[in-house]
């Protein structure tokens, strides 16, 4: 019964092992993270001096489309795939996912979505320069003919989620182990439960949006042209109905990687267990009332600016649960600092900092001031780089051992991690400056007021990319060369993962662990 | 296992119904809730369709002067020339007023337009009765054909105290591309006067 992988390329084309296709989500996704690095590379060369150096006006917007598009969908969102796919069936003690040919489809299909958009870079009418937001009618009347690649590339993508989701929650809710009950699972497997809940809720949503489009572009329908009775507000509306559960989709399960770090490494349990899970799904429930807040300037009534900027500040309750749970988790911990650790303890104090700038975005009045400047890309910028890709970076240093069972390097990995922290504040911190001071986003020149601080964000960008470098030198050293882990890999790690030997054996859990294996 | 597989079928038979609920949600139930929406609310300057005046006419109220200004604008390309013909009336609230706005086709082609309104204050929207309006349809223009497009209002007696001045905008939209029936109908109309104007000059001539 038990045999081991296929050989060769058909390994990869036709597994339907979740450990194989968590892999390739992850390198699927860290490939994605490198090309979106290079686009926010060539962004930052450009704005490194006012002025035009590099690039027209039109491939910077390209440029700065395609880096959220890549980011977004190719980088983050396949990367937390990847993790539940090697993770969740280990750690709620199933065999592999409850269905193992359509985890195979949802991760294949999205190497030709991806071809699709980026093929456009090529092709004479350049890619999508709409921004990663694609406002009508900039992204129907006026854009480039290869909106069409887009579309259906984010039709495909959708799909993809969709089906990842679906695959996610069935395994969840159907295949754990005797006595694995909802509470007792870790807080990844819940707050990935949650997210495939959020995804399953608004991809579809995405995909009606970008379909409305193609009938507006392709086939004569109004849905955003005012000049046959429709509404391009109506796509800010649409868009950010699924826009906003989607920055959730990229942190619940961050929440989740590192509620299970930071116990592993402070060697005390977390801290508010159950109070994490309610506050992860009241964070998915408000999620879905907010989302006029990224549209305070169109023209909305005072009491609409007032419902959605009260439900925004409302969220803070719940994260602010989640922030003080993990603070208190460490509080009088007996704290050691890997690299996973150091990665989790910035997540926790960067994220707050982004935070602390959504808050100042959603007091409405306060909002018209920021709106569409550097101070909305910093504040995204401090949620998502050391929110979703920090955490990344520390599920990836904390489970690698579990992964190929060899240890990484230590110093370069605190290296590492030295290196990126100081590239993302200096990145990313001035911008709430040049904010502050008024500059729009999206722009190739800019009034040499910014210059200062948009020569030292450019400056801590390419600080950030080698640290990226760094980062795929280190894997590869570990799975070429590292010491060979031990089967709890961490002093402090607990759960039904680390019960497996090291590397983790191509089928774990034919037979259900045994019940006193599961704690909680 | 075999009870396992029908609970797993179970699960996926929900998840997919609910993935299609939310797609049928946003493209057939999200546009129409919105413009309900907006129509209720009177949100985003839209100005509500046409307005049918009630058997018993309301009193017109003498002591209350409101000015309405009118903005007329081209979108983008829109060759046409277009101008109210006041550009300011002063009115009292319940009494029915018209005006006028000039459109002229100032090209050698057959064209069609759609002017789109647009209203400040949000607040006066609800008050803002319009018996007839030129947007409620469209407008086709022969080459160099001038047009006087006509409006008529009423500014309703509840209209909340503090507004004074109410600003309705035009845009116009160039829509021939999308109304091609229009054009050809126009087109035959233009073919059958010059066909009787010739066959009136060719009796002259006779």
């Amino acid at each position: 019964m038990a045999h081991g992988p296929a050989k060769g390329l058909s390994r990869w084309l036709y597994t339907t092992n979740h450990k194989d296709i968590g892999s390739m989500y992850l390198w699927f996704s860290f490939a994605m993270f490198f090309l979106g690095g290079i686009f926010a590379l060539v962004i930052r060369a450009e704005l490194f001096q006012p002025g035009l150096q590099i690039v027209e006006p039109n491939f910077f917007n390209q440029m700065t489309t395609m880096h959220g598009l890549v980011m977004v969908f190719g980088a983050v969102m396949p990367a937390f795939v990847g993790l539940a796919n090697w993770m969740v069936p280990m750690m709620i003690g199933a065999p592999d996912m409850a269905l193992p040919r359509m985890n195979n489809w949802s991760f294949w299909i999205l190497p030709f979505a991806f071809a699709l958009l980026v093929s456009t870079l090529f092709m004479e009418a350049g890619a999508p320069n709409f921004g990663w937001t694609f406002y009508a009618p900039l992204s129907t009347t006026y854009a480039p003919d290869t909106v069409t690649f887009f579309i259906f590339g984010v039709h495909i993508m959708g799909a993809s989620s969709i089906m990842g989701a679906i695959n996610i929650i069935a395994t969840i809710l159907n295949m754990r182990a005797p006595g694995m009950t909802l509470m007792k699972m870790p807080l990844f497997v819940w707050t990935w439960l949650i997210t495939a809940y959020l995804l399953i809720a608004v991809m579809p949503v995405l995909a009606g949006v970008v379909t409305m489009m193609l009938m507006d572009i392709h086939f004569g329908t109004s849905f955003f042209d005012a000049a046959g009775g429709g509404d391009p507000v109506l796509f800010q509306h649409v868009f950010w109905f699924f826009g906003h559960p989607e920055v959730y989709i990229m942190i619940l399960p961050a929440f989740g990687v590192v509620s299970a770090i930071i116990p592993t490494f402070a060697r005390k349990p977390l801290f508010g267990y159950s109070s994490m899970v309610y506050a992860t799904a009241s964070i998915a429930f408000l999620s879905f009332i907010v989302w006029a807040h990224h549209m305070f300037t169109v023209g909305m009534p005072l009491f609409g600016e007032l419902v959605f900027m009260y439900a925004t500040m409302l969220i803070a309750v719940p994260t602010g649960v989640k922030v003080f749970n993990w603070v208190t988790t460490m509080w009088k911990g007996s704290m050691t600092f890997e690299t996973p650790m150091l990665f989790s303890i910035a997540f926790v104090i960067l994220f707050t900092i982004g935070g602390f700038s959504g808050l100042m975005l959603a007091i409405a009045p306060a909002d018209f001031q920021y709106h569409d400047t550097y101070f909305v890309v910093a504040h995204f910028h401090y949620v998502l780089v050391p929110g979703a890709i920090f955490s990344i970076t520390a599920a990836v240093y904390y489970w690698l051992p579990k992964w190929c069972g060899r240890m990484y390097d230590e110093n370069m990995g605190k290296a590492h991690f030295w290196l990126a922290f100081a590239g993302l504040n200096i990145t990313f911190f001035p911008m709430h400056f040049s904010g502050l001071a008024g500059m729009p986003r999206r722009i190739p020149d800019y009034n040499p007021l910014w210059a200062d601080w948009n020569m030292i964000s450019s400056i801590g960008a390419f600080l950030f990319g080698a640290a990226q470098v760094m980062f795929l030198y280190i894997i590869i050293k570990t799975i070429r060369s590292g010491k060979p882990a031990t089967a709890r890999v961490w002093e402090g790690s607990h759960g039904l993962e680390w019960t497996v030997a090291s590397p983790a054996p191509y089928h774990t859990f034919t037979t259900p662990p045994p019940k006193s294996d599961i704690e909680g | 296992m075999a009870q396992g597989q029908k609970h797993i079928q179970r699960t996926i038979a929900k998840l997919s119904g609910l993935a299609v609920v939310m797609f049928v949600f946003a493209v057939w139930v999200m546009p129409p809730l919105y413009n309900l929406f907006c129509e209720v609310a009177g949100l985003n300057g839209k100005t509500k369709g046409q307005y049918v005046v009630e058997a018993v006419s309301a009193d017109v109220d003498t002591s209350r002067v409101v000015t309405v200004q009118f903005v007329a604008m081209n979108n983008e390309n829109m060759p046409w020339a277009f101008k109210p013909k006041d550009f300011s009336v002063k009115v009292h609230p319940g009494e029915a007023t018209v005006t006028h706005f000039l459109a002229a086709n100032q090209t050698d082609k057959i064209m069609v337009g759609q002017a789109v309104p647009s209203m400040v204050p949000s607040n006066a929207i609800n008050y803002f009765h319009k018996t007839e309006c030129f947007c409620f349809n469209k407008q086709v223009l022969g080459p160099h054909e001038e047009a006087e497009l006509g409006l008529q209002f009423i500014v309703d007696q509840a209209l909340p105290k503090g507004v004074k001045t109410i600003t309705l905008s035009y845009s116009l939209f160039d829509v021939t591309a999308m109304s091609s029936d229009d054009v050809e109908i126009k087109a035959t109309d233009i073919q059958a006067h010059t066909q009787y104007e010739s066959s009136i000059l060719t009796a002259f001539s006779n």
